[in-house]
């Protein structure tokens, strides 16, 4: 247990050594924009990360023979804040998609140790960037109905089929799968978890593009693509024990502020102002509107209260819960509805698409509700975050579908 | 739960078992059935002065424990839980938290050590309309050399016909409307030209409507200067309005328990109702609405514990978000239960009247919405 005045030492620590090696050029980087790749970073942001590897406080919690800082929650939550009092922030779980949040701690919980020392100091150093192969066409959240094929080969599983949603395929170096290794187990019963190279002839990616005009998803095709038997996580035909701890990984890192929230954003209730006008008595000009404004306000404020009181109750050590269910949705619920007041509050301002008669800011606000629409679906349908709430929290039985 | 201190824990749980123990809802129901006056049963007091409850508040010069307002709220929401009817709320949490703020030195040493002991039962009168609105507050303190003379009225006292003394909101100055103006006196039940005749309401609690008629007060009697109890009144009232969020939390966690264990055991179509998805994701998002809830109740309660400079905007929250979660869980209560709920034998609807009456008191959600956006500027 970190006693209170160790982590006040520890924060001066942390607060010198970042003030004296965050690049003043990098302030003001906005993270959130795009999924960052190796491709477009300066050398500064290069440097940065670097700097934040070789302390392992890009993945402090991890053990400091891969890559991490050995560091209690407590002194993370110290980094967190001191990186965020400085303005500066920590591109490394951004750098590797699903490295840190998911992949990394689902290796370091199933992973042999030569599965570790290969894979995760890669993740921890930012170089190593990984997509997440699990759902397919037509499975959607019913991940268990997963048809990729993988035969054995001897030294290798040779995988045939298709995956959809993985986000950011075509600049990730390595993809952790779900495939059928055996088609007359039942459901949930023959299927593995592998790790495979992305840069090999038997994998294809493509972009799909959304009604949001980005494409950070892909389409991939496994066509005769090899993983090797060393990369399979878990045991063979266990891999549904592994994809549910993985997704409890996502639950769990989409409970919080989504990345993409820029510090300095305006409150909502002055963007309000600024767009509809006050009353003599200084409240909105349109009562309606002010009132579910005010109501999403609340809601927010009930999330984050929400998210530290289950915080200190944990005393800092925050286990991947069910809890994670009730927070993703209740963060969705909170960003989607900020999301359709911004565009309701600009009026004709708020449906543009592209040009100058629009600000950047109400471009952006119209891709950003766009994109939102993709919380309440992606990592588990605001629906199967239900059903597990109701099944794992409440005790209640099993629906009459499976799931 | 917060993260409890041993002794909140010890509270709390001998909270839970006494409820449980010695006022289960069933005696609630009893109470009721008989129809007293005041609205509850002597020996549940009793026991809960014994307990030593009523000094969970006052500070021990005054015969009390000091154990803050989170603590307070863990036995409120426990007696929440089982409907327990006591005057401990009304003078012990909101009394003692007037004379706390408000009082001067005689009037705590006064009646304090009478609250903690249950031979005094100090309450709030404020409201006089419809709806709670103190800026609305039009009884008359007019002041006439060293005494005051109140007339008006004051309407849902809690406790009112159990009182001993009233915290009367009055007005000295200004127009009805104005915040700037009023004053806080004390009075005792007793004084001449103040009467007052029981109000009968749907929870079966003890209410009452007290009538000022020309009631004279000296300036003993007056807590804090004429005419500025404005300030000291919000506080007061945000303080009440966090306690009244605490039983909200009991009554609501009560009902979806009562809900949970009806979905796991009632069989329809041939199968537990539980197993339908329609009615496993309406439980999952009451369970949902009820964890955000007491994130809101309980940061209330630690703020005031706290003297943060944001008590007011965490009471209105928690008074809003306990009232919606406590809103939808009482009417879903009902609903799920079907035809077994709308019956007066069971005790949804002792739950479901119960929660109508805690959502207008100290201002209902609207009121509070209203008000946080206010405290925000806009």
């Amino acid at each position: 247990m970190t006693k209170s005045a160790d982590l006040d030492g520890f924060r001066a620590e942390v607060s010198d050594w970042v003030q004296s090696n965050f690049p003043s050029a990098l302030k003001g980087f906005d993270l959130g924009a795009d999924s960052p790749s190796e491709k477009g970073v300066s050398g500064e942001f290069r440097a940065w990360r670097q700097a934040l590897a070789d302390k392992g406080w890009g993945t402090p919690t991890w053990p400091k023979e891969y890559g991490g800082a050995g560091r209690s929650d407590p002194e993370a939550k110290v980094i967190r804040q001191e990186i965020a009092k400085a303005g500066a922030f920590n591109p490394i779980p951004p750098m590797t998609g699903m490295g840190v949040t998911m992949v990394g701690p689902t290796i370091l919980e199933y992973g042999t140790d030569e599965q570790k020392a290969k894979h995760l100091p890669g993740i921890a150093s930012g170089e190593v960037r990984w997509c997440l192969g699990l759902s397919e066409p037509n499975a959607g959240s019913d991940l268990a109905s997963l048809s990729t094929k993988a035969v054995d080969e001897g030294d290798a599983f040779i995988l045939n089929g298709q995956k959809i949603w993985t986000s950011g395929a075509h600049i990730s170096q390595w993809c952790g799968a779900v495939v059928r290794t055996d088609p007359k187990a039942k459901k949930r019963d023959g299927i593995s978890f592998v790790m495979l190279p992305m840069d090999q002839k038997g994998v294809e990616t493509r972009l799909i593009k959304l009604i949001s005009g980005a494409s950070p998803f892909c389409e991939t095709f496994f066509n005769d693509a090899r993983a090797d038997k060393s990369d399979l996580l878990g045991d063979l035909n266990d891999g549904w024990s592994v994809v549910k701890r993985l997704l409890q990984h996502e639950r769990q890192s989409q409970t919080s502020a989504p990345a993409a929230v820029k510090i300095d954003q305006e409150p909502l209730q002055e963007q309000a102002k600024r767009y509809v006008g006050t009353l003599e008595d200084g409240t909105l000009a349109d009562p309606d509107l002010r009132l579910r404004v005010v109501e999403n306000l609340m809601d927010a404020e009930a999330h984050k209260l929400t998210v530290s009181r289950i915080t200190a109750e944990a005393k800092g050590q925050v286990k991947v819960s069910a809890a994670a269910s009730i927070l993703k949705n209740s963060m969705t619920r909170v960003a989607q509805t900020k999301a359709e007041l911004t565009l309701e509050m600009m009026g004709n301002q708020g449906i543009g698409w592209e040009g100058e008669q629009f600000s950047e800011e109400e471009l952006r606000s119209v891709r950003d509700w766009l994109m939102g629409k993709a919380m309440s679906i992606y990592g588990g349908s605001a629906e199967i975050q239900n059903n597990i709430i109701s099944k794992n929290i409440l005790g209640l039985p099993e629906t009459t579908q499976q799931g | 739960m917060a993260a409890l201190t041993e002794e909140q824990t010890l509270i709390k749980d001998q909270a839970t078992s006494w409820a449980s123990a010695e006022a289960p809802v069933s005696k609630f129901r009893a109470m009721r059935n008989e129809g007293t006056e005041v609205g509850f049963a002597k020996p549940t007091w009793d026991s809960m002065v014994e307990m030593g409850w009523t000094g969970i508040l006052v500070p021990e010069e005054y015969g009390g424990s000091d154990l803050g307002y989170l603590t307070f709220g863990l036995v409120l929401e426990e007696l929440g839980k089982q409907l327990a009817a006591s005057p401990l709320f009304a003078s012990a949490y909101v009394g003692a938290t007037a004379l706390l703020l408000a009082g001067t030195d005689e009037q705590k040493s006064s009646h304090l050590p009478r609250i903690v002991d249950g031979t005094e039962i100090v309450t709030l009168a404020v409201d006089e309309g419809p709806r709670h609105a103190p800026a609305r507050t039009a009884m008359e303190a007019k002041s006439e050399g060293g005494k005051h003379v109140l007339t008006g009225s004051k309407t849902l006292v809690l406790e009112g016909m159990s009182a001993t003394h009233f915290i009367v909101v009055a007005r000295s100055t200004g127009k009805v409307g104005e915040a700037q103006g009023l004053s806080l006196f004390i009075v005792s039940a007793d004084a001449a030209g103040l009467s007052r005749r029981p109000m009968k309401t749907m929870d079966s609690r003890g209410y009452a409507e007290l009538s000022f008629d020309g009631v004279e007060v000296s300036d003993a009697d007056l807590m804090g200067p004429a005419g500025q109890a404005g300030e000291v009144l919000d506080e007061i009232l945000d303080r009440a309005r966090a306690g009244v969020g605490a039983e909200m939390q009991g009554v609501g966690s009560q009902a979806f328990a009562m809900t949970l264990d009806y979905l796991k055991t009632r069989k329809q179509f041939g199968a537990v109702i539980g197993s339908f998805q329609a009615l496993g994701h309406r439980a999952a998002e009451l369970f949902a609405a009820m964890e955000l809830a007491r994130s809101c109740g309980e940061a209330a309660l630690q703020e005031i514990d706290a003297q943060s400079n944001s008590v007011a905007k965490a009471c209105s929250l928690s008074k809003a978000k306990v009232g919606d979660f406590l809103h939808t869980m009482s009417n879903q209560l009902i609903q799920i239960h079907g035809g077994i709920g709308m019956t007066d034998e069971f005790d949804a609807g002792l739950y479901l009247k119960r929660a109508r009456v805690l959502e207008t008191l100290y201002g209902n959600q609207s009121y509070h919405r209203d008000r946080y956006a206010r405290l925000l500027g806009f």
